[in-house]
């Protein structure tokens, strides 16, 4: 068994709490909640925590919920329960199409919707789901709160704007009528992170794309969207050309790595293809 | 109980499953004993650097540290190499230089494994780089950096070369022949991954002199002689006890140097010492499995009748040449690479060298390397047929074995025991639906769909083996088994094999049940602790059943024939007058006149005058001594579905019809055909462990080195038809590994035959996604290096 360093450990049962104990323990205090990243690198002392503020027991982050036009999503909502949430699933398809392949029931049983964004892997399923859907992250501090786009959220790999001393509290989505969204993965295996996947996000008016949101993930898009893309299909006719197009332009603007999983140029191949199939299915659930 | 009609066989539950689906088992790890300290190893960061210094002052200043272990400790006890089951020498901790990433350098022992951890970063090493050898086809370059420099007069990283078959006829054939076609396949290195890591704690007891080590080990017998002869320590004072364990497809076989580091430590602390691997060790240092760099040719006529085979074998066999494979063949079994086809003349040529890279090697459920004969065969007979533009089912049977030639002797020296190929092959055919299955395959051509349909047929050889030819180490392959019956005809079995998951404690109390007419129930099976079982060398290569349950059936026999002379007594017949049916000796004529086992066994332990020359009681030993291996070999049909947008591979269906000669326990057998079916997905499909030019392991953890899981498996669908061995005393043939030596061929084939619109005829595991796609592409590439 891997085991970490040394760490302080403390429990916070609400949010003033846990940034009091935030604020205590300084730079070098990391919030846990599922675990399932940090937990592991740390056991690989590849992350090295002072301390850790264990927020588990914050009921207040649990929640999700409809609150005025937006779908409100708490920081310590684990998976299984965005999958199981119903009305997250009736607004927003893409958030249950990602669920379904984010890692194994064990790690979605555990793992929380806010420490998916905190960790900010650079292949993270929902970094892209949510930078689609335009929600809005919620971050709580010292001096209050303030909120911050998801799609400028992430400052580059495995770094967010979420300061020390702060917390990632709440996502909140936009719920906007006549459209609909999908996300499209490939991995290796069940459970693995993506080769590359997409979202698509679309909402129709007057039979034109009113507005499209693409996230991309593990192609090193630029804080995991393609704005490029979504321009193209801004105001067009939908079709498969048009989706074609996306593809391309999609594909073209993104800058994959080669590791063990891929290529560059198979994953930048994939950007293209996934792109494509997402806004296909989007655009399908569109219909009524 | 009955299967087959046959007493005692037949769907038994399994007799482990009550403490496993508890939680009730008993796991190295779940060991604890007074005062026990826990070990932790140091690890080498380079695959090749000279080691300069290592400095252990900080550590052994550490409050927890009890120890701190080097090379130079055990150069003084003369520990600091070991021999391992090749011949070679091993470092257990490096001395002169680190030869691949991960090698042990020091060994902490503390008073907790955190502890031992964090001492580990308190051992400050000075290395100096090495240029490493990382890509076995430059091994052996003119100024290849040669790595085993400790070896006296070795200017190369050449290993061996071995040779099987007749190379001049073998020539002659492919001179003549009107088809050849030739084929570069890799079979990449790939690792057990047994969920359970390997790990010993070690108990020497100082007043007694006398070692006990818990470790997780397929062969507890090997590993006491192994430890005997390598620490100089007596036989009679060295207790190898082997509880549960959490898998082990031939990555617990052999010693590895933490086992080692772990005895020292107890025994220069005086304290028990546990040291279990995590699962990064256990990747990237423990036996590995293949990595044959191979070239095959085969030679045929126009219409399809195989004439010839010829391969030859790049073996990497990492930084010490420790494969476990018994002593005369240093390839293993790889000469069975004719598989199951009538081939006038065959020939192969295999050459061992040395990498960067961890040794050991043969592991993982391969029948000592059969399972890369049989996945070459069976890619090049279907390299053959699109040669050919024939169909693969039906150059197959042109080709197999037909029933009236066995016992068969191949062109390189096996002689199978007993099969029926065609009969096999056809029912696969019949399950699988083949010929709807063509039919649909078009279809979906038509419509630019990626359907494959891929067909193997494997012939696997085990139970190894006939100790005339057979031995690890100088120990020969016979397995001793003992059998105790108790005044209540309650009976113990003790077997020197050891279940990591096989169900032995069921499948031997069924061979006893079987053999002695009593209840399954009413069998105990000892075994996995040296003190209490008879000599033998362990579970690995299927050899459990064919050796082990020979034995079995032989000893049970044995107390059977004396339970005839005691009811003889009984009975006041003479014993040649008395009949046998399951569980009882009857007079002959007289079915109203007999007497039970159970009444027989405590009679022979009771106050009855038995005749001259018999001692009393019914317990009986043995040694087996197996005359020939046994040939079990099967027909797989795998279906896939290809993605030809993203590459990705899905097994729509997996046809498996195996013969295993009789099945003791069918259910067990088709657990072991699933579970090596999974293994199959998964070398064919996503396992390798690769490496990049430094010799960074590139497949560390679960998260890079992939299991398959339930999602990528089909509801398997078995057949099964049932050719008895004519030697073995049960017509059992052994079944542990013909599932993962057969199915990755199926899948391959099927892949290749998806991919036939884009003239594919060859593609190298693991079918990934992304290697599909490269494929697809028509781009060379190596799967088994780091993707640039």
């Amino acid at each position: 068994m891997q085991v970490p360093a040394n760490f302080e450990y403390a429990k916070a049962t609400t949010v003033e709490e846990a940034l009091a104990l935030l604020a205590r323990h300084g730079d070098e205090a990391r919030v846990v909640a599922g675990g399932h990243s940090l937990i592991p690198m740390m056991k690989l002392r590849l992350a090295r925590p002072e301390a850790l503020i264990d927020i588990n027991d914050v009921a207040e982050l649990s929640r999700i919920r409809v609150e005025g036009d937006a779908l409100c999503v708490g920081a310590l909502v684990r998976h299984a329960e965005l999958l199981g949430s119903a009305v997250a699933g009736e607004h927003f398809p893409i958030l249950h199409d990602a669920e379904r392949v984010i890692a194994d029931p064990v790690v979605r049983n555990r793992g929380t919707v806010g420490g998916s964004l905190c960790q900010a892997d650079p292949s993270e399923d929902l970094s892209a789901a949510f930078a689609a859907l335009r929600a809005t992250a919620v971050i709580k501090g010292p001096d209050g709160e303030r909120t911050v786009p998801v799609r400028e959220f992430h400052t580059g790999p495995y770094e967010t704007v979420v300061e020390a001393g702060e917390l990632l509290t709440e996502v909140r989505v936009p719920i906007r009528p006549g459209g609909s969204s999908a996300y499209v993965k490939v991995e290796r295996r069940a459970g693995d992170w993506p080769l590359a996947a997409a979202g698509a996000v679309l909402r129709l008016a007057d039979g034109r794309i009113a507005e499209a949101g693409i996230g991309l993930t593990a192609v090193r898009a630029e804080h995991f969207f393609a704005a490029e893309a979504e321009d193209a299909l801004r105001g067009a006719v939908p079709s498969e050309e048009l989706f074609a197009e996306a593809g391309r332009i999609a594909a073209a603007h993104c800058d994959p790595g080669s590791d063990q999983r891929g290529p560059a140029d198979y994953k930048r191949h994939l950007a293209g293809e996934l792109t494509i199939r997402a806004l296909r299915r989007a655009y399908e659930r569109c219909m009524p | 109980m009955s299967g087959n009609g046959q007493h005692g066989f037949g769907r038994v539950p399994r007799k482990e499953d009550a403490r496993f689906i508890r939680g009730q088992g008993n796991y190295v790890d779940d060991i604890k004993l007074p005062g026990m300290l826990y070990g932790a190893v140091l690890r080498s960061p380079h695959a090749h650097a000279r080691l300069v210094s290592v400095d252990t002052a900080a550590a052994e200043a550490h409050p927890q540290v009890r120890a701190v272990i080097t090379g130079e400790t055990l150069a003084g006890l003369d520990l600091a190499w070991m021999p391992t089951l090749s011949g070679d020498v091993q470092a257990v901790l490096a001395t002169d230089k680190v030869r691949f990433q991960g090698q042990e350098v020091a060994f902490v022992v503390a008073d907790s494994h955190y502890a031992a951890r964090d001492a580990l970063e308190l051992i400050d090493v000075d290395y100096e780089a090495l240029p490493p050898v990382i890509d076995a086809r430059t091994a052996l370059d003119d100024g290849a950096p040669v790595i085993r420099d400790d070896l006296e007069g070795r200017g190369d990283n050449h290993i061996f070369d071995w040779e099987a078959g007749d190379a001049a006829a073998t020539d002659r054939v492919f001179d003549g022949a009107e088809v050849v076609v030739a084929q570069d396949v890799l079979y990449p290195r790939v690792h057990p991954a047994p969920l359970e890591t390997c790990g010993i704690v070690a108990d020497m007891d100082k007043v007694t002199g006398k070692l006990t080590v818990h470790t997780t080990t397929q062969a507890p017998h090997a590993h006491r002689t192994v430890y005997a002869l390598v620490a100089g320590l007596p036989e009679h004072k060295i207790r190898v006890v082997s509880p549960d364990i959490g898998g082990g497809f031939g990555n617990k076989v052999g010693i590895y140097p933490g086992y080692v580091c772990a005895i020292v430590g107890s025994i220069v602390t005086g304290r028990p010492v546990k040291w279990m691997e995590d699962r990064s060790e256990n990747l990237m240092t423990t036996s590995f499995a293949r990595d044959y760099h191979m070239r095959g040719e085969i030679a045929a006529t126009r219409d399809g009748r195989v004439r010839g085979l010829r391969v030859t074998v790049l073996a990497d066999h990492g930084a010490f040449n420790g494969t476990a494979q018994p002593t005369k063949f240093p390839a293993g079994f790889f000469h069975v690479f004719t598989g199951s086809y009538d081939i006038e003349a065959a020939h192969c040529a295999v050459t061992g060298v040395y990498t960067n890279k961890a040794p050991g090697g043969v592991a993982y459920a391969c029948s000592f390397r059969i399972t890369e004969a049989a996945y070459l065969v069976e890619r090049m007979m279907d390299m053959l047929a699109a040669e050919l533009d024939l169909d693969p089912a039906e150059l197959r049977l042109r080709n197999l074995l037909r029933a009236e030639q066995f016992p068969y002797s191949t062109a390189t020296g096996w002689e199978y025991d007993s099969g029926d190929y065609p009969r096999t092959l056809r029912k696969a055919l019949d399950i699988a639906g083949y010929d709807k299955l063509r039919a649909e395959q078009a279809d979906r051509r038509e419509r630019g769909e990626l359907m494959g349909i891929g067909i193997s047929f494997f012939t696997e050889a085990v139970g190894a083996g006939p100790r005339k030819h057979m031995d690890i180490l100088g120990l020969g392959m016979a397995d001793g088994a003992e059998l105790r019956v108790h005044p209540t005809g309650k009976a113990v079995l003790r077997i020197s094999v050891q279940t990591q998951g096989q169900g032995h404690e069921t499948t031997f109390a069924q061979i006893v049940a079987h053999e002695l007419g009593i209840p399954v129930d009413d069998v105990e099976v000892v075994h996995g602790d040296t003190d209490q079982t008879p000599f033998g060398l362990g579970t690995y290569g299927s050899r459990s059943t064919p050796v082990s349950g020979a034995a079995t059936a032989v000893v049970a026999r044995k107390v059977r024939e004396r339970a005839r002379i005691v009811a003889g007594a009984m009975l006041e017949a003479a014993p040649g007058d008395l009949e046998w049916t399951p569980g009882r000796w009857t007079v002959r004529g007289d079915p109203s006149s007999g007497a039970t086992m159970q009444e027989i066994a405590m009679a022979a332990h009771g106050s009855l005058e038995l005749p001259d020359g018999v001692e009393g009681h019914l317990d009986a030993t043995t040694v087996y001594n197996p005359p020939n291996l046994t040939y079990p070999f099967g027909a797989y049909i795998a279906v896939v579905d290809v993605d030809p947008g993203t590459g990705k591979v899905a097994v729509r269906r997996f046809v498996a019809v195996d013969d295993c000669g009789v099945r003791i326990n069918p259910m067990i057998v088709e657990g072991q055909v699933h579970g090596g079916l999974a293994d199959g997905v998964g070398m064919a499909l996503m396992q390798v462990m690769a490496f990049d030019e430094d010799g960074n392991h590139l497949g560390a953890s679960f998260m890079d080195y992939l299991l398959p899981t339930s999602m990528e498996c089909p509801s398997w669908e078995l057949g099964e038809t049932v050719t008895p061995s004519p030697h073995h005393p049960l017509g059992a043939k052994g079944v542990g590994e013909s599932a993962t030596v057969g199915s990755p061929a199926a899948i391959v084939n099927a892949v290749v035959d998806a991919l036939a619109p884009y003239g594919v005829r060859h593609a190298d595991m693991p079918l990934t996604p992304a290697n599909v796609w490269r494929v697809i592409q028509g781009r060379p590439f190596r799967t088994d290096l780091a993707i640039p």
